[in-house]
């Protein structure tokens, strides 16, 4: 059974980085256009959130 | 030319395309004419052509929009009043329509980014929404929203400012709550199977206190995070002596929480903490649903608002013209409407003389003449010479203060409807308490039960009835249908809009711009060729009746040269001489006899068509049916409604078209305080009005009726009035929003029937003790997973148009 002794915690911090990660992407505005997202995805060359990026060869 | 094509077939594994080249338009996609090559009109050669040079083909390969969506109307409205300067770059926020895929969203993006001076060009999906930034000068801006413009995308600047960030806020607020209670949950429930499973045999007494203890440790952090929003309404609502479904929420929330501490402490066999946070976690999902739902529809309403909106251009003192925004116009600007423009402001004309179209403030089709002193109305279009306007708070005795007082008493009169699951929460919460009450009563008087197990049986009733189900139950039907409205075009505007229209029993439509697209149309016979070559001159020129030609004949070859005389008509001078294309004065026709009929001479819109060797020529327009009016009428009939036309046309005109549509309850030439009047009648004889408008003079109906829809096109304060806008030229939009609003009531119905007998089921059992934390979790889940898969259904199903 001591096992759970660490087995608990990892668990817990497991999920507190999930939820961590969760509210970063909340304020970080990934939920803000989930339609768009959805679309996006599907296409190869994106111009990406700024400008496309034109990288010298 | 055919590289498009090739490249079409090229990669077998990409999503197939809809259209294939040489089904339609290459650019649009919209079916072509006999006779046309591959573009439908002149506007789609030239986007395709800004496509091809901008180096981005690949979207015709990927592009799932409708077939004519693209198809480009004009420049962009002048946007230049809304570019805002901020960090050292001119930023503007723009409404697109047009965007229907992904590619759309590509397109949009990137043939803005390929501009070196854009720094941003990010198109929200969601909200069908443009944030540009760019360096350099503000008037570049007016450039890129013309380039979109130019592709076929209608765009229109909007304030960012103006947006409703309380919403924003809050709906994160909630989500947060909803992370912190779905992580808790998870894992509190983790634990919790553990101690179960525990209870059938081999764990220890000191292993489940040390899972009690981790739940508690998880749990009791996230119920104070989590339920704030719920702690915050109940106390709201009892220092105010109400009570509301939050009361019970939390008393039921705090009471399992210190319960099953105290357990804990004491080392007992039974923790709630599974029960009280997930109780959180699914009451949250529905309080989120439920406010996404109504923030979409509002925003969706501020989208169509915006597509309306121009920038007005107002006469300075000291003569030069500047472009505003319509609310930054104060009372005493000079306005300036060009002709064919839609007078932005109310008040008087104080230069120039015209007709004006007030079809969709008064309802009447025929065009009244104007002069300087002449009262004016937002909405109504100018179709003479351009005009100047001295915007003017509007007389006590004006139209316009008329319909501002009918609507402040309709909306005042109709009282608020209470929602159907606040009703049922509202006699819910006080047997929820006294359950509670009862049950801890019972056990500790009557059984002599010791105070703490009397306290956990109350716990376990105000757990298990708590509405988990019946918080769920309309939000997901809401947010469903919501949702397949919108992909259908209607926006949704309220919350309680879906109950009340599945309510009505009669239906009051006005005509112009309601059954009628409220635009003019070419009618009667004309000569294609005639017609092809006077559209050539039309297509210079933004008057609604040039425009009209112009659509009329897609594939008229545009004429260079065209000199637009305002008021007057469109001149070119050809090899063989003069062509013009105007009014009957313009063309020199002012005193030629004609084919006269009185009611066509007054009823009419026409334009004339002169040159050299051809007879003169006459194009007439009048306001037509929409394209299925009269199968939407039909569908509305068959579904038990009875139907009424209200207008403030002329009888004659009304009587045509309610004979044409079968309607045999007509009236017509009705002042708005009529119009209001018969809807009272009606509404006091026990009917449900349903009313159907687009017009200024149908904005106090709007307000005042049970439920309202509105076309997209519709007068800004029509469409604020309307529960319900819908878009596109298709009436059977209407016949949609019934069928749906019919159907999503059923199933709301369901679904709360659904979780009151799965309450009726529990409670006995919780009040005679039998609910362990195991049967609370069971029975919540599988109530609440229940009524989300019956809303579902509404998912599915044809999907119309």
């Amino acid at each position: 059974m001591n096992s759970l002794l660490l087995l608990i915690p990892l668990a817990i911090i497991l999920g507190l980085i999930g939820l961590g990660a969760f509210l970063w992407a909340l304020r970080a505005g990934q939920f803000d256009d989930l339609d768009g997202a959805a679309h996006r995805i599907l296409l190869d060359d994106e111009p990406g959130p700024n400008k496309p990026r034109r990288r010298e060869p | 030319m055919t590289a498009a094509g090739a490249a079409l077939t090229a990669p077998g594994a990409r999503p197939r395309p809809i259209e294939e080249a040489g089904a339609g338009c290459a650019h649009c996609g919209a079916a072509l004419g006999g006779g046309q090559g591959r573009f439908c009109c002149h506007g789609c050669e030239a986007a395709s052509a800004l496509v091809s040079g901008l180096g981005l083909d690949a979207f015709y390969r990927r592009r799932r929009a409708a077939p004519g969506t693209l198809r480009p109307a004009g420049a962009a409205d002048d946007v230049t009043p809304f570019v805002q300067a901020r960090d050292g770059a001119c930023r503007l926020q723009l409404h697109v329509d047009g965007l229907v895929c992904g590619a759309c969203v590509w397109l949009a993006e990137t043939a803005l980014a390929g501009d070196p001076a854009v720094r941003e060009a990010r198109v929200n999906f969601s909200t069908r929404r443009l944030s540009l930034a760019w360096d350099g000068p503000p008037e570049l801006g007016q450039a890129l929203a013309d380039r979109l413009a130019a592709i076929g995308f209608r765009v229109a600047p909007f304030d960012a400012a103006a947006r409703d960030d309380a919403q924003a806020r809050q709906e994160r607020e909630l989500l947060r709550a909803m992370a912190v209670a779905g992580f808790a949950a998870a894992n509190v429930m983790l634990l919790s199977v553990s101690v179960w499973s525990g209870h059938a045999g081999s764990m220890g007494p000191a292993t489940r206190d040390l899972l009690h203890w981790a739940s508690a440790l998880i749990a009791l952090p996230a119920i104070a995070v989590a339920g704030l929003p719920f702690f915050r309404s109940a106390l709201t609502a009892l220092s105010g002596g109400r009570t509301n479904m939050d009361v019970p929420i939390s008393i039921g929330v705090l009471l399992a929480a210190a319960m099953s501490l105290f357990e804990t402490v004491n080392g007992r066999a039974h923790a709630f903490f599974d029960s009280a946070i997930t109780l959180l976690f699914f009451l949250l999902i529905g309080r989120y649903l439920d406010l996404r739902a109504r923030g979409r529809a509002r925003q969706a309403a501020q989208h169509v608002v915006a597509l309306a909106a121009r920038a007005v251009r107002v006469l300075l003192p000291d003569g030069s013209v500047a472009t505003r925004r319509p609310r930054n116009v104060a009372v005493g600007d000079v306005v300036l409407v060009a002709s064919g423009e839609r007078i932005p402001v109310d008040g008087t004309v104080t230069l120039g003389a015209g007709t004006i179209d007030q079809s969709v403030v008064t309802g009447e089709s025929l065009p009244v003449p104007a002069a300087p002193g002449t009262i004016v109305f937002a909405g109504s279009l100018n179709l003479g010479q351009p005009i100047e306007i001295t915007t003017g708070a509007a007389g006590e005795n004006t139209l316009l203060a008329e319909i501002a007082r009918l609507m402040e008493a309709a909306e005042r009169g109709q009282g608020r409807v209470v929602a159907l699951a606040d009703r049922v929460a509202r006699h819910y919460a006080p047997v929820v308490h006294v359950a509670g009450a009862a049950t801890f009563l019972g056990w500790w008087l009557l059984m002599a039960a010791p105070v703490h197990t009397a306290l956990l049986h109350a716990a376990a009733v105000l757990i298990i009835t708590c509405p988990c189900a019946l918080a769920l139950a309309v939000p997901v039907v809401q947010v469903v249908v919501s949702g397949r409205l919108m992909r259908n075009g209607i926006l949704m505007k309220s919350g309680t809009a879906l109950e009340r229209l599945a309510a009505v029993d009669t239906v009051i439509l006005d005509k112009t711009g309601t059954l009628t697209l409220g635009r003019p149309v070419l009618v009667g016979d004309a000569d294609p060729e005639l017609g092809r070559r006077a559209a050539g001159l039309a297509l210079a020129s933004r008057h609604p009746l040039a425009r009209a030609l112009a659509r009329a004949f897609p594939d008229a070859t545009r004429v260079v040269d065209v000199v637009e005389q305002p008021g007057g008509g469109l001149l070119a001078r050809g090899a063989t001489g003069e062509w013009r294309l105007g009014n009957r004065a313009f063309c020199g026709l002012e005193g030629a006899a004609m084919d006269t009929d009185p009611e066509a001479e007054l009823g009419m819109l026409e334009l004339w068509f002169v040159g050299p060797g051809i007879v003169p020529a006459r194009f007439r327009f009048a306001d037509s049916l929409r394209p299925d009016a009269e199968a939407a009428i039909q569908a509305l009939k068959a579904r038990g409604l009875e139907l009424r036309i209200l207008s403030g046309d002329r009888p004659a005109a009304v009587a045509a078209m309610a004979e044409r549509l079968e309607i045999p309850l007509w009236e017509a030439a009705l002042r708005p305080a009529e119009k209001l009047a018969r809807l009272d009648a009606l509404a006091r004889s026990g009917r449900r009005v349903a009313m159907i408008g687009d017009g200024l003079n149908d904005a106090p109906a709007l307000a005042a009726a049970h439920a309202s829809l509105s076309p997209a096109e519709a007068v800004d304060i029509a469409r604020i009035a309307a529960d319900f806008v819908f878009q596109g030229e298709r009436l059977s939009a209407v016949v949609e929003a019934f069928d749906l609003a019919r159907a999503s009531q059923r199933i709301a119905r369901e679904n709360l029937i659904l979780a009151l007998g799965y309450n009726a089921l529990a409670v006995p059992l919780s009040v005679s003790g039998f609910v362990t934390p195991l049967v609370a979790a069971i029975a919540m889940s599988s109530s609440s997973v229940l009524v989300i898969a019956n809303a579902l259904r509404l998912a599915q199903g044809r999907q119309p148009g």
